[in-house]
């Protein structure tokens, strides 16, 4: 899978959690999923959880802790789809 | 001395979402009562019930997709409730980025038996499986007690106090009362209290479970399944919803512009101790008294002020012991007894919503003169035939002001509010 379509997946997958409408319009990679854009850091399980799901991968605990940005996600997901 | 009123409600229920759609279905005889075919499917004895109608459409209307991962029907309904009774009270519904909090509004919305639905379709089996990791962060929000009132809150920005009281069947007028020593005491200007219950088989086959407590002989006729004080009356039929009001000082209201429904004069909570007669599911008649003669007392009215009742009255055994439980309490003759009438023979009964729902009838009542027909009791219980005038079968215009409201619950508790109409 291109590194673009785990990108917009990731997005995706975040946007109903955001609290920012502003900061998702020119999200990035180096956007920061709670301060950024506002996601309440109770819901970051849920969106590994959709991420697990959806791409058929498992996260473990520490590598999910890993993830503060948007980028961290979709390098995280990527090395997981190219293992 | 602070005088406590109401400047706000909210409703769904069984029959009606909004007060213009409850106050027509109350005064029209609307039943909400219809039968569920996975009643029948899971074996139980009763197979119809009250789920309020059109909330796969409504909640996404007032709610996030976000917000919706995180709520089971008792926190829809009574965040729906909530939410009409706030904008009826003439606030305005926070945009996302209001960072507003209404530190003098409070909240008391309980609920009897709380979020069973997400314990039973998810908590439970992701548990046993061994897949407690897929069970995402939302399980404690849903299933605390405090699920409903915690939801709402923060949907609002209350500042107050925001609990969740539970006492089985008689929580939401429970609340109500307890609301008003809130605002009484001075503590704070404004409560948002009722109650909720979810819709949801496991409820509703506990009950069933008990054998006799549900009605069960009319799966066939769901509207005529609901029969307080009716000979044939076997049983209750469950329901769900919620009912949320906004009690207020007066002073607050009047300083606000605030519209006034009714005033509350005063109210009362007690137990009858589970003894003489009482016990975990049966009220000791001398608790009941007890109760209504300290909610009089208590509103500095005299027991013959009461001109209408609003009833606990469910369809099982127990409404001819109610109704003499209030005669006895306010020492009157049969022809002397107040109006009485049930809006559970068009709802069912909603358990921890009941009261809360209940008392949003009490109060359109009130406000627009009239008392809603009680449905199904053409055969009236041979006791309570001596009653029969003061039973409004039939809707009546009824210009009444002062109105009684009673809840009792498993438990032996008994919960008891006085309504009167505001004339300015």
């Amino acid at each position: 899978m291109e590194q673009q379509e785990v990108f917009s997946k990731v997005v995706e997958i975040i946007t109903p959690f955001s609290k920012n409408e502003e900061a998702l319009k020119s999200v990035s990679n180096d956007t920061n999923i709670l301060k950024d854009l506002g996601v309440n850091s109770a819901r970051l399980v849920d969106i590994i959880l959709a991420f697990e799901d959806h791409f058929d991968i498992e996260v473990d605990d520490d590598s999910a802790d890993k993830v503060q940005t948007i980028g961290n996600a979709v390098e995280l997901i990527a090395a997981k789809l190219s293992a | 001395m602070t005088r406590v009123v109401i400047t706000g409600m909210g409703v769904i229920s069984a029959n009606a979402h909004g007060l213009d759609e409850f106050e027509t279905a109350l005064k029209n005889g609307v039943s909400g009562i219809r039968y569920y075919e996975k009643l029948k499917e899971l074996g139980f004895s009763c197979q119809v019930g009250g789920i309020p109608q059109g909330v796969e459409e409504l909640k996404r209307e007032y709610f996030s997709e976000e917000a919706l991962m995180a709520m089971n029907s008792s926190m829809l309904y009574a965040s729906i409730a909530a939410m009409d009774c706030w904008k009826d009270a003439g606030f305005s519904l926070p945009t996302p980025s209001d960072e507003t909090i209404h530190w003098e509004t409070g909240a008391v919305i309980g609920t009897g038996i709380g979020g069973i639905d997400t314990l039973g379709e998810k908590v439970i089996p992701l548990i046993n499986a061994g897949k407690v990791r897929r069970l995402g962060s939302t399980a404690v929000e849903q299933t605390m007690g405090s699920a409903a009132s915690a939801r709402i809150g923060g949907f609002l920005g209350l500042g107050g106090q925001v609990t969740s009281n539970s006492s089985a069947c008689t929580t939401g007028t429970e609340a109500l009362v307890n609301a008003y020593y809130m605002i009484k005491e001075g503590r704070v200007e404004r409560v948002l209290a009722g109650g909720s219950e979810g819709s949801s088989h496991y409820i509703w086959g506990s009950f069933d479970a008990m054998r006799g407590v549900l009605s069960s002989k009319y799966n066939d006729q769901p509207e005529k399944a609901s029969r307080p004080m009716s000979a044939s009356a076997a049983g209750f039929v469950p329901s769900s919803g919620a009912g949320i009001l906004m009690l207020e000082s007066l002073e607050s209201a009047k300083k606000r512009g605030a519209k006034i429904y009714a005033e509350i004069l005063g109210g009362h909570v007690n137990c009858g101790g589970q003894r003489n007669g009482g016990s975990i599911t049966a009220p000791n008649p001398e608790g009941v008294v007890r109760c209504v003669r300290k909610a009089i007392e208590n509103s500095g009215i005299r027991p013959q002020d009461i001109e209408a009742i609003n009833g606990h009255l469910t369809a099982t055994m127990a409404d001819p012991i109610e109704i003499k439980n209030w005669q006895r309490a306010l020492e009157c003759s049969e022809r002397d007894f107040p109006y009485i009438n049930s809006t559970k023979s068009l709802i069912g009964h909603g358990l921890g919503a009941a009261g809360g729902i209940e008392c949003v009838a009490a109060a359109l009542q009130l406000k627009n003169g009239f008392l809603h027909g009680s449905v199904n009791c053409e055969d009236l219980h041979p006791e309570l035939e001596a009653f029969s005038e003061r039973i409004v079968r039939k809707t009546i215009e009824k210009d009444v002001r002062i109105l009684a409201k009673a809840s009792f619950g498993f438990g032996d508790v008994n919960g008891m509010l006085i309504m009167k109409k505001w004339e300015g």
